[in-house]
């Protein structure tokens, strides 16, 4: 038994009308890593906020140990300054600063507050190689993948000392490679003495690195277990999530496949500033009614850039082919004229291509096609709110009333009202872009049941995921695309993880699970 | 009593605007010994900030869709000095004036709105350009000096009564109009309160809606009043009444209106929802052309003369009363009625203030708080509700 680098006891967090943590208690040993995990809601944020010291001491009841201290933190920077680094899901990067510049940004190397630009490259290229992350410190953010970005978060915790990291959600926005080779470094930190609080959703990473694990639902702590010693660990965690047992992760669904009532012809799209690069090349897809299909990928293989393309060109540029709806040609230049065609897309960013964040549920609902509860371009509100109450109670909106900003909602009831309002469009074809990227489990088996549901209602679904078991579990058929090619078509039969994963890479036989 | 303070306050930021307009007008009342109430000030209050009012009411879509128009107080002045030119050099029948005045507004908002919507340049920019190049226009066009006067019947459309019907010490039509709104506002309230309880909405408590309703019915009619007791209804009042009406309609109810709040609130999702945002903003800017054009009119109609210093800061009235009345700086926030509560807001100030003695220096650096307490009141407010 080693010691405890970090307690939390009996903290208790409440906002106006909700207890948001309720008696917590959280033991992370030394040099371990540490998984905490829970539905949306469940109160990981707001508890990794009282670490931190964003809820300042006195906000909350409970005391706080670090290193056998008791810390009273009144902000991040007393936090940071005895070692607890916090890595946001949103990443806290100047886009237009160099790498050096950000890893230092608060905390400059410098005298009489002039900077010292040797030091300030000199270690940042030492922390950049512990990470290993081989890039220039002068390359500016922007210029860097998302990826290279939680890296330069990492090295950024490293420079401060860091004896506790904290990363919410790091893998959210990473494809498998990137997210693997963050794991690895994180175990790679491990060795060198550095103890981390992961916060996640994926189910087999938190299996894969964690030492132990501390189960919160609705604020309260369910359990902490050694994960080495349990087997069957994902069942274990999924109960203690969730409350009960998830007989399975996808809802069950008997197919009913007809006509093709979608298709994609010889699609070529360029990309829309370097107009000699081919992003998407000659595409040749195709949807059956109550058909659901899959596309996988690495990311960067262009499937959202395909979805969007064939979406009213929002994407590219020099876009040939030919898309058929009913076997009859048709044109979508424009949103509009997609949505006419009876085509939706919900968007993989709820945020900022989804929702109308200040805006309130039921507009938000109606706005892509306004004319169902129009008359003359006059909108009739009592119409609006009843078919808006109707999706509400549909895809179970959990929410007091219809008049809630979309702002304020968890991310899995925002996924609901992007999925209601495309719904609200009316749609023959429905191409959802990572429809449950970063919500919990719960909303996740609601999502694919409303899926199932509007296969099963005729629609033809083409749905990307960067989840691979998300794609196995949803789809009757897979398309495995690979730098803009689509490198592979199998059916839900004859599809596995490897095989799938082997047309990702465009690697034909060889076995990536070792690789790199 | 809950009901009450639920309702104050989830619309606390409507009615801390009305309260602070009723809480100013209260202390002037108190400053002047009354005499912001006597039916000439009223009058005047109304010939006075006509055409800032008309003004907040275009700012007030542009600002929602998340841009800024710094050219108005300059497209006031030009197209005063178009139909000076017109009207004083030219002897242009003065209905045919006031068309191709009005014309020139929107040609002014599709010039500034294809560089916006079109080409992508902020609107602060092509603005603040178009602030320089049309004052720079008006006093080409004026040759630096003022034209004068204008034929009288133009001069209505800022000075002009309605006309009466019948004899006797007040006017008789202004009364009947006002009765005739307070009857129309009753209706609609409630059959809206019907539709709603057919739909099984909630409705709010009746004698809410009817104490509401009946302040008012009240209001208004006193104040229409009052104005009868002078010399009834301006032409201004008309205009500005109908253009809340029209846009708070407009906004509310159509499919442009909910395009426009798309826009500001968050421009890539209205664009994948299927709304033409270019095409949204760009009208927007025409619109506020046209507005900019009648206030204008209104202006040279109320100088009686062109004059190349015309409007010089009007800009930034409007937008000042924009933001007092809630708009938010980022866009998607804002409405008709808001903008119109800031302007008389600026409004009663203004006239309190040159009522009861203060010089215009101090009355600037007034003006000046209350746009920032207001806004902080406002920032305030959105932070407790965001904890």
């Amino acid at each position: 038994m080693s010691e405890y680098i970090l307690e939390m006891r009996n903290i208790t967090k409440t906002f106006p009308g909700v207890k948001a943590l309720d008696h917590v208690n959280l033991k992370v040993e030394k040099g371990e890593i540490h998984s905490l995990v829970g539905e949306n809601g469940a109160g990981k944020s707001t508890l990794m906020k009282v670490l931190s010291g964003v809820y300042p001491s006195g906000s909350y009841d409970g005391s706080i140990y670090f290193e056998g201290e008791e810390c009273n933190f009144k902000d991040i920077k007393q936090s940071e300054g005895v070692g607890i680094v916090i890595i946001h899901q949103e990443l806290a990067l100047s886009p237009f600063l160099s790498i050096a510049e950000n890893i230092f940004l608060g905390n400059e190397r410098q005298s009489h507050n002039i900077i010292k630009w040797q030091d300030t490259f000199s270690e940042s290229k030492k922390l950049l190689e512990r990470v290993g992350l081989k890039e220039s410190p002068e390359t500016a953010v922007s210029d860097i993948g998302v990826g290279k970005q939680q890296l330069v978060e990492i090295a950024k915790a490293l420079s401060k000392k860091v004896k506790l990291l904290i990363l919410d959600e790091p893998t959210a926005s990473l494809n498998e490679t990137d997210s693997e080779n963050l794991l690895k470094l994180l175990l790679e930190l491990k060795k060198q003495g550095i103890t981390s609080i992961l916060i996640s959703h994926k189910l087999n990473e938190v299996a894969a690195i964690s030492d132990s694990i501390t189960i919160l639902r609705d604020g309260q702590t369910i359990e902490t277990f050694g994960a080495k010693e349990e087997k069957a660990l994902d069942d274990r965690i999924i109960k203690g999530m969730v409350g009960r047992e998830l007989t399975s992760r996808y809802p069950e669904r008997v197919p009913q496949i007809g006509e093709t009532i979608f298709e994609v012809k010889n699609w070529n799209v360029y990309h829309p500033q370097h107009h000699d690069r081919k992003i998407i090349d000659n595409v040749n897809i195709h949807i059956r009614r109550g058909e659901i299909v899959g596309i996988a990928g690495l990311m960067g293989a262009g499937r959202t850039e395909l979805a969007m393309s064939i979406f009213g060109k929002t994407y590219g540029k020099k876009i040939t082919g030919s898309l058929y709806k009913d076997g009859k040609e048709i044109q979508a230049n424009t949103v509009s004229e997609a949505i006419r065609n009876g085509l939706a897309y919900v968007s993989e960013d709820r945020k900022t291509y989804g929702l109308n964040l200040i805006d309130d549920i039921k507009r938000n609902t109606t706005l892509s096609n306004l004319k169902r509860i129009s008359k003359n371009t006059v909108i009739d509100e009592n119409k609006e709110i009843t078919e808006a109450q109707f999706l509400r109670e549909k895809l179970n909106i959990k929410t007091p009333s219809l008049e809630q900003l979309a702002g304020n909602l968890s991310g899995g009831n925002q996924q609901k009202i992007v999925l209601s309002k495309w719904i609200f469009t009316e749609p023959d074809i429905l191409i959802l872009d990572e429809p449950t990227r970063g919500i919990d489990v719960g909303a996740k088996f609601e999502i694919y049941s409303q899926i199932n549901d509007l296969a099963a209602e005729g629609l033809g679904v083409l749905v990307i995921s960067s989840e691979l078991p998300e794609v196995l579990g949803l789809s009757d058929r897979i398309y495995v695309m690979n730098e803009g090619r689509i490198t592979g078509e199998l059916d839900r039969t004859e599809a596995d993880q490897e095989n799938v994963m082997r047309y990702m890479t465009g690697s034909g036989g060889a076995n990536l699970a070792n690789d790199n | 009593m809950q009901t009450i303070i639920n309702l104050f306050r989830n619309n606390i930021r409507e009615y801390g605007m009305i309260i602070a307009l009723v809480f100013i007008t209260a202390l002037f009342w108190v400053l002047t010994d009354g005499i912001t109430f006597k039916p000439l000030n009223l009058t005047n209050l109304i010939l006075q900030n006509g055409f800032i009012l008309v003004l907040a009411i275009g700012m007030v879509l542009v600002i929602i869709t998340g841009n800024i128009d710094l050219s108005v107080g300059s497209v006031v002045a030009f197209v005063g000095a178009i139909a000076g030119v017109l009207m004083i050099n030219n002897n242009v029948p003065v209905w045919l004036a006031i068309i191709l005045s009005i014309l020139v507004g929107a040609l002014i908002g599709v010039w500034q709105g294809f560089w916006i919507a079109y080409v992508g340049i902020p609107s602060f920019i092509v603005t603040l350009a178009g602030m320089l190049i049309f004052r720079g226009l008006t006093l080409y066009l004026l040759d630096g000096k003022s034209l004068a006067p204008f034929p009288d019947s133009f001069g209505k459309l800022s000075s002009g009564f309605l006309p009466d019907i019948g004899a006797g010490d007040f006017h008789l039509l202004s009364i009947i109009l006002s009765i005739l709104l307070s009857l129309v506002l009753i209706y609609l309230e409630f059959s809206k309160r019907k539709t709603q309880i057919h739909y099984n909405f909630e409705v709010l408590p009746l004698w809410i809606t009817v104490t509401k309703l009946g302040i008012l019915v009240l209001v208004i009619n006193w104040f229409t009043y009052q104005l009868a007791l002078n010399k009834g209804i301006p032409v201004v009042l008309v205009i500005v009444i109908a253009l809340i009406a029209i846009y708070t309609f407009i906004m509310k109810n159509t499919v442009m209106g909910r395009h426009i709040y798309a826009t500001g609130g968050n421009q890539k999702a209205a664009d994948l929802s299927g709304v033409k945002t270019k095409r949204v903003v760009f009208w927007v800017f025409v619109n506020n052309g046209v507005i900019a054009g009648l206030a204008g009119l209104m202006f040279a109609a109320r100088l009686n003369s062109a004059t190349p210093a015309a409007g010089n800061m009007l800009e930034l009235d409007a937008i000042a009363a924009v933001f007092i009345g809630g708009a938010s700086m980022s866009g998607g926030v804002g409405t008709i009625i808001g903008a119109i509560v800031g302007g008389l807001v600026m409004g009663v100030m203004n006239n309190g203030m040159s009522l009861i003695g203060i010089g215009i220096d101090w009355q600037q650096a007034i003006k000046g708080m209350v746009l920032l307490l207001a806004v902080g009141f406002d920032v305030y407010n959105k932070k407790r509700a965001g904890k």
